[in-house]
């Protein structure tokens, strides 16, 4: 099963960023993973984060525009070449990659990735098949990471 | 389709050349009339180098200045007074939402050639003697209850005058007196619809066969919706103030473009920069010259308006010219790339394409071109996780804009709220290329 993740619009202008994080720490959101793609005019912040609805709620509330997604998140084998042996073997299988950005988990200090695809149980199974495991159990609201 | 009928059939079926010379020849007495009783237009013509002595017919309008609203601000209230005030019965006022307001003088002449139009107006659209006329226009300073309400009478309708609002008295009205005849604006027409269903009434159990609405503007569709509600054909009718009133224009039961009174108002159309004279078909704004009227002699009035005239044959066999329903303000117009642009367009494909009419253009001159950048908020239906999916919709906004303008626009989407509101009317246009003239 595929990882929600959340994506706000800001404007590309000074102290939007702040602004926002501001906001979901007031809300008692606990962010996991996030990442940005700009634009000379916009932005969009993407994140994974603990309290998907909480979350929602105080971005909307605060006037933001949010997109809730799914993506696929692979803890990385912990060899040379480990990011680059998941690619492949989503490469191979034809799978394409809008955009992917890392993070580390907190309990065993691991490198994640999180992948942006088409179909994202195509792809988990595709992993699966080749041994790879997707971080499943994220999708759990309050699971540890 | 029943026969057509006129009210003055030697006027809307004369033919055109007749229709110049009369034109003419009441031209020639009208310059003489402002000229001698006018200072402030007489002050106009001398600065322009013209006398009366020049007017020698209509091929001659475009030697006489312009009168605009600032004109008649400057001159109010009495300045543009062409005949002593005895001789007046009756003023008629605007609404003046845009500073000082007009207050149009007339004669008992003025009344009864006003009257005449919304005659016309009625009986273009089936009205005969055995008409009963609601007219659910407002009734006073305003020019909509008194015009029509005048043109019944001349019909000869049983005439009731409503004036606006009460739609509980309207309704009761409208069934127990058999009303088959409606005047009112068009958003009443279309609330008056509304109300009737909520009371259990269905189209079929009203009287009516027509309305007459106009004094705001009104789209096809708005149309379409007031026929079906009501039951009834709907028809357009064209005016102002500083002209006479509602009648000015009227739709014949052709539905297509509204006959101007040209035998009291003669119109042209002008490029509203260059004050040329258009040819007949162009776009541009729409002028009026009085022809008989005494009290209040506007001659090449610009009324803002812009719209297309036609003198293409009308099926109803009038041959009075035919005017386009106005398709924006030459307030607003901006020319881009030589491109007549209207706010009013954009917005109407912003509503199409689903987002809220709140939008920012901005004109500027770069390398000598213009350039168009129009500000849109985005929203949640357009927007995912992806710049790809942004920049698409976008590109798919410009599109549908460059259809309806003919010039490529750059559009930027932005955050709900970033476009600011002012108080009243919002500030839509930044025209930076004033910036350096
Ligand atoms: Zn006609």
């Amino acid at each position: 099963m595929a990882l929600k993740q959340i994506s706000v619009f800001v404007a590309n202008q000074t102290g939007s960023l702040e602004k926002l994080v501001n906001i979901l720490a007031e809300a008692g959101v606990d962010m996991r993973a996030m990442s940005i793609a700009d634009t000379q005019e916009f932005g969009i912040m993407r994140m994974i984060v603990k309290g998907n609805t909480k979350a929602c709620e105080a971005l909307r509330n605060a006037g933001y525009l949010v997109n809730v997604s799914h993506v696929t998140a692979v803890e990385i084998p912990d060899e040379p070449g480990g990011l680059a042996k998941v690619v492949s073997i989503l490469a191979s299988h034809g799978v394409n990659i809008e955009y992917t950005y890392a993070f580390m988990t907190r309990s065993h200090g691991k490198a994640c990735v999180v992948f942006r695809v088409e179909d994202n149980e195509a792809a988990e199974s595709i992993l699966a098949q080749n041994g790879i495991d997707t971080l499943s159990h994220l999708v759990a609201e309050d699971a540890p990471l | 389709m029943s026969t057509p009928r006129y009210y003055q059939p030697e006027i809307e079926t004369m033919s055109i050349d007749e229709m110049k010379a009369l034109q003419s020849e009441k031209l020639v007495k009208q310059v003489r009339h402002i000229y001698d009783n006018v200072p402030y237009y007489r002050a106009k013509m001398e600065r322009k180098g013209v006398t009366p002595d020049d007017i020698h017919g209509i091929e001659d309008l475009h030697k006489l200045p312009f009168i605009t609203k600032d004109d008649l601000r400057d001159q109010y209230p009495k300045g543009f007074l062409a005949v002593p005030q005895s001789e007046c019965v009756r003023i008629q006022s605007t609404s003046g939402t845009t500073g000082r307001r007009v207050v149009a003088f007339y004669t008992q002449h003025d009344v009864d050639l006003w009257e005449d139009c919304c005659a016309r107006a009625i009986m273009a659209v089936g009205g005969t003697n055995e008409d009963v006329c609601q007219v659910a226009y407002g009734y006073g300073l305003f020019t909509g209850g008194p015009g029509l309400n005048g043109g019944s009478h001349k019909v000869g309708c049983l005439t009731l005058p409503m004036s606006s609002g009460n739609t509980e008295r309207q309704i009761q009205f409208m069934m127990d007196l058999e009303a088959s005849i409606l005047c009112c604006t068009p958003s009443y027409a279309a609330y008056l619809g509304e109300s009737l269903k909520e009371r259990g009434y269905k189209p079929e159990d009203n009287k009516l066969k027509a309305g007459i609405f106009g004094a705001e503007p009104w789209t096809e569709e708005m149309r379409r919706d007031i026929e079906k509600s009501l039951g009834i054909k709907a028809y357009d009718i064209y005016g102002l103030t500083e002209i006479s009133g509602p009648g000015v224009s009227f739709e014949c039961e052709a539905q297509a473009g509204m006959h101007i009174n040209e035998d009291h108002f003669l119109p042209e159309i002008i490029d509203p920069d260059t004050e040329e004279v258009l040819p007949e078909g162009e776009k541009g704004e729409l002028v009026f010259t009085c022809l008989d009227k005494e009290a209040f002699p506007m001659v090449r009035y610009r009324t803002r308006d812009i719209c297309v005239l036609t003198r293409e044959k009308c099926s109803c066999g009038r041959t009075l010219i035919r005017m386009r329903k106005p398709m924006g303000r030459s307030d607003d117009m901006l020319i881009i790339r030589g491109v007549n642009v209207f706010p009013s367009q954009i917005e109407t494909v912003l509503l199409q394409e689903g987002y809220a009419p709140n939008y920012l253009i901005e004109v500027d001159r770069v390398n000598n071109t213009d350039t168009l950048d129009i500000y849109v908020e985005l929203t949640e239906d357009q927007f995912s996780d992806t710049v790809k999916a942004v920049t698409a919709a976008e590109k798919a906004l410009a599109g549908a804009i460059k259809t309806m303008l003919g010039i490529n626009p750059a559009v930027h989407l932005v955050a709900p709220k970033t476009i600011a509101r002012s108080e009243g009317k919002a500030v839509r246009v930044k025209d930076k290329r004033k910036l350096h003239d």
